[in-house]
């Protein structure tokens, strides 16, 4: 019988709005392309103060939810997304290797808070669940992440 | 000199706390201040100094923990292929 391990498991992290707005002048969209989603950028849309600085935060989430799930290995900064559900509340998706290495801390939930003031960008993650013991389980079956195809 | 060009990239883009021209070849660059988001302009500044481009099994904290890490993980993009 596989068991279970049960996981609470917290992150946060803090960006700096003007460094996100330099890679932009540096390197652009090869900048934007390695690290956001499309719907992350568009998500973000808005006057250039206000898009960097909804960036940033998107990327303190990213860094959050990298430090709750202990994550060293090779990693697709897009593997983590940010999306907005329709109440307007953030909400994280992880897909490939972020949503392998959930199943293996047996992470099911994860919750997002992002905040931005100025310069500085926020997120807290909180990741819990009871999930099962690595190899006993399709991850897939964990739940309140939508586990995307590699 | 790939290591010099590592270390003018390094200044360039990483932010560091102390001088990358004197950084040890094996010193830990988290330590000295490279944050994640600087890792991310570091990478950028390599793939244009190198003409290279990072895969993703090389985008790991551990690739740009040291300029030696660095260095291998160059010289593994930039190697001529065996005849």
């Amino acid at each position: 019988m596989p068991s279970h391990d049960l996981a609470l498991l917290a992150g946060t992290d803090l960006a700096s709005a003007g460094e996100v707005a330099e890679s932009i002048r540096r390197f652009g969209d090869r900048y934007l392309e390695r690290v956001f989603t499309p719907g992350e950028v568009a998500d973000a849309a808005g006057p250039p103060a206000v898009r960097t600085a909804r960036l940033a935060a998107r990327f303190a989430a990213k860094e959050a939810v990298i430090k709750a799930l202990d994550h060293d290995g090779p990693l697709d900064w897009r593997s983590i997304e940010v999306v907005r559900t329709g109440s307007g509340r953030p909400e994280v998706v992880l897909h490939g290797p972020a949503a392998e290495q959930a199943a293996r801390r047996s992470v099911g939930q994860l919750a997002v808070s992002l905040t931005h003031h100025g310069d500085l960008a926020c997120a807290v993650v909180v990741a819990w669940g009871e999930g099962r013991s690595a190899g006993s389980a399709n991850p897939n079956e964990t739940t309140g992440i939508e586990l995307k195809g590699a | 000199m790939m290591d010099e060009e590592i270390r003018r990239v390094l200044a360039e883009h990483g932010k560091l706390a102390v001088d990358a021209s004197t950084i040890g070849e094996d010193d830990d660059l988290y330590r000295a201040g490279l944050t994640s988001h600087a890792s991310i302009n570091l990478m950028l500044g390599l793939e244009d100094a190198f003409d290279v481009e990072f895969p993703q099994h090389m985008l790991r904290k551990k690739t740009f923990e040291s300029i030696a890490s660095i260095s291998s993980a160059l010289r593994e993009l930039t190697s001529e292929p065996a005849r």
